[in-house]
């Protein structure tokens, strides 16, 4: 019975402070997960509005960064193909930009060391546009660009 | 909960590539239905993979990664039977995790 009593007053003590901490601003409902998710980023509209929100300065062309596997022209907007890889040292993530669509940023990869700083993935294309590799290795910033035509766009359905 | 991922992890030399192939719908938030409504976006936001516990790849996507997306990352280490962990975080805060053995 006493132990019965403990769990009670255990379980009561934690949900006490769960509900401290969310009165506090600290754990706003359906925001809990997605904490790390960097919003202003994604929603900016412009290069330099994205680089102020993802904290980093201009970015310095960078023959290092290079696309792999990426079409120079893509038939459909709604599945572009984008690799890209570093050889920058340390290099510490990657982002992919497109420079057309409604909000540029499309997607950030953290790159733990270890892991090799080469990612692909797919994305969507509104029109032909530049997209834009944007690497950041030992706190600097470095951009490459190529051109993708897209002869049917993938945003508006 | 949304369906399973495809998850495959090969030993390439002394790395270990990964490629997964998730399903969801990534809705961007910019189309509208028959009745001229937005759809709201509804899209992957957060995806972290490990391996052994420690984390190989983390990422944010937006709203632009396309439709059942794909991805493919390589990383030093891994042996045949070691367990690859990918998790994805939602905007309407699902998840799923699954994991696949390296091969």
């Amino acid at each position: 019975m006493n132990q019965r009593r403990r769990e009670i007053l255990k379980a009561g003590g934690s949900v006490t402070l769960l509900t401290l901490v969310a009165a506090a601003g600290w754990l706003r409902p359906g925001e809990a997960n997605a904490a790390d998710w960097n919003k202003a980023a994604f929603e900016s509209k412009s290069m330099d509005e994205t680089l102020k929100a993802l904290g980093g300065g201009a970015p310095v062309a960078s023959k290092d960064i290079t696309f792999v596997s990426t079409p120079d022209i893509a038939e459909n907007g709604a599945v572009v193909p984008v690799g890209v890889s570093s050889t920058i040292p340390k290099t510490e993530s990657i982002a992919i930009l497109i420079e057309k669509n409604p909000n540029m940023l499309a997607a950030t990869f953290d790159i733990p060391a270890g892991t090799e700083p080469s990612i692909s993935t797919r994305v969507k294309m509104g029109q032909s546009s530049n997209v834009y590799a944007l690497v950041k290795a030992d706190g600097k910033y470095y951009v490459t660009s190529k051109e993708i035509k897209v002869t049917l766009g993938g945003c508006g359905g | 909960m949304a369906d399973p991922m495809k998850i495959r992890a090969t030993l390439v030399g002394d790395s270990t590539e990964v490629k997964v192939l998730m399903s969801h719908e990534m809705e961007t938030g910019q189309r509208k239905d028959a009745q001229g409504k937005t759809i709201p976006a509804w899209h992957i936001q957060n995806v972290t993979a490990t391996w052994n516990g420690k984390t190989v790849l983390s990422a944010q996507w937006g709203p632009a990664v396309s439709k059942h997306p794909f991805m493919s990352f390589k990383f030093k280490g891994g042996a045949k039977g070691d367990k690859v962990q990918i998790t994805w975080i939602d905007n309407k805060g699902d998840k799923r995790t699954d994991e696949a053995v390296i091969g």
